[in-house]
């Protein structure tokens, strides 16, 4: 049911983990299905700088998350905050159509990092 | 990287014996006449039929006359549930589970809608029926219970034999839906007391798209096909003979190897229990005793089922879940959620039903690889690390 992108990802998940001075961290999960994705982003001149993340989930949600990091690394936070979670699926050459609404959810965690980056900054 | 296939899914379906296939092939090409024919070809397959059925309702303690064959569990339920409720067109009560398979689950579901009152019974923590609660539920209109034998998740065995001698005392029908149990355990349809029991020969070795629903004879059922008069107009429709061989040949070896079997599998059974509970933060589910010889069911907690049933798929394991994102639901298993269980806890359960072609070697594979694919996926997980 899934393709080899997408078990690679979720076999070899890249940027895994936490970032202890992240610069926002963002948060979402499908209260539904349980899934649960935490998101790092060290932020630098207005671009990510580093990414990590943590996710509870299904195979796609875990290779969604990773995918995601992998897009975002090195990316303007403007343009970072345009990517949709149909792109990281289709990233990944595709999701089962059942998971595209449970699992797919990385880059919400991602919008909610990038919020939580600017109300720190604004705050500051 | 695929390695051996070590197959613990037992309770999905089983590889057919050599013996049943064997005993199938002959009514292909050979023996391939109608059992409704009344020429030598067709009688020679009812004969055929006909000892299948003896054989069949011998492995049950049950007579002849009262054993159907069907194409397999679902359509047994339906037929024992529907044909019953049918009988009695004017309404009335019924008593089931909170933890039946969906073939009896949709179908009382479906009954209450067309204006039948249904009582789902709740379980304890380890999923057991008690007959206590099924006496309170009975009122003066209750016409049938249905409770199943074994529960297909969990392997939870039921107090039947009670809850059959309780409803055979109150004159209301009961029926069974014993598709995990029989071939794994014994079962006399005398000494469980029950008035409908239902099978699938694919549990024990036997082809798929076939089973039986034994009926005790005086029993009211009406039919809920129309066709034919085969199979006494229950199942209408011209039968699956090569199935109906299979079945009976694969029922009588299962029956027959239940007490090495039986043994075998519980051996095989604690042990992997044992060793999956020597990891952090497992649960079992169901109850530690009363269960089927090979189900293992277990809660790998901060983690999900569907990311531990792909990583053992890697490794050559194949198992099942309950959890929504292996069901093709949202929702967790009902039958976890019945139990008690939270729902984080529910989404981490993992199935592993042993069944004759497993071995020690099977077990210890399994327990070597499982730590390191839990620990790997806790490692990705927020709520491992926060707590």
């Amino acid at each position: 049911m899934y393709n080899e992108t997408v078990i690679d990802h979720f076999n070899n998940p890249r940027n895994i983990g936490e970032l202890s001075d992240a610069d926002g961290v963002g948060e979402t999960g499908s209260f539904k299905c349980g899934d649960t994705m935490v998101l790092y982003i060290k932020v630098k001149n207005e671009r990510i700088e580093d990414v990590r993340f943590q996710t509870y989930g299904c195979g796609a949600a875990i290779a969604s998350s990773s995918m995601l990091t992998e897009m975002v690394k090195g990316k303007k936070i403007d343009e970072a905050m345009q990517i949709t979670n149909q792109e990281v699926a289709d990233a990944l050459g595709g999701l089962p159509p059942l998971k595209l609404h449970c699992s797919n959810l990385a880059a919400d965690a991602l919008h909610n990092a990038i919020i939580d980056y600017r109300q720190k900054q604004g705050a500051s | 990287m695929q390695n051996q296939l070590v197959y613990m899914d037992h309770g999905a379906t089983t590889p057919v014996r050599k013996e049943v296939v064997d005993s199938m092939l002959p009514f292909f090409q050979e023996q391939y006449g109608n059992p409704s024919s009344l020429h030598t070809p067709g009688r020679k397959v009812r004969q055929a039929v006909d000892e299948a059925r003896e054989k069949t309702a011998q492995a049950l303690g049950a007579d002849p006359e009262d054993i159907y064959f069907t194409s397999g569990g679902t359509e047994s339920n339906n037929i024992a549930m529907r044909g019953t409720a049918k009988n009695r067109s004017g309404g009335g009560h019924i008593i089931t589970s909170s933890i039946e398979h969906h073939a009896v689950f949709d179908v009382c579901r479906d009954l209450e809608n067309e204006g039948y009152k249904v009582t789902y019974l709740p379980v304890d923590q380890f999923g057991r029926v008690s007959p206590e609660m099924v006496r309170k539920a009975i009122k003066p209109d209750t016409f049938i219970i249905s409770i199943m034998a074994a529960n297909n998740e969990i392997g939870t065995l039921q107090p039947i034999r009670e809850i059959g001698s309780l409803a055979g005392e109150l004159g209301i029908l009961f029926h069974t839906d014993a598709v995990q149990v029989v071939g794994q355990l014994p079962v006399n349809v005398d000494d469980l007391n029950v008035d409908f029991l239902s099978l699938s020969a694919h549990k024990f070795n036997g082809p798929k798209g076939i089973g039986a629903l034994y009926v005790r004879k005086g029993v009211k059922v009406d039919s809920i096909y129309r066709g034919g008069s085969q199979e006494r107009k229950m199942r209408p429709g011209t039968e699956n003979v090569p199935g109906i061989i299979g079945l009976s040949r694969a029922l009588e070896l299962a029956v027959s190897d239940i007490p090495k079997k039986k043994k075998r599998l519980e051996a095989l059974r604690d042990e992997l229990i044992g060793g999956l509970l020597r990891i952090d933060d497992v649960v079992l589910n169901g109850h530690p005793e009363q269960r089927l010889p090979g189900n293992v069911n277990v809660s790998f907690k901060h983690i999900e089922g569907e990311s531990v049933l792909l990583s053992l798929d890697m490794e050559g394991i194949a198992a099942s879940s309950g959890s929504a994102c292996s069901s093709g639901s949202l929702e967790p298993s009902h039958v976890l959620s019945a139990t008690g269980l939270d729902q984080s806890t529910a989404h981490g359960s993992v199935r592993f039903s042993l069944g004759w072609g497993n071995s020690k070697e099977d077990v210890d594979y399994v327990l070597q690889k499982v730590p390191s694919i839990v620990e790997r996926l806790r490692n990705i997980s927020p709520t491992y690390h926060s707590r």
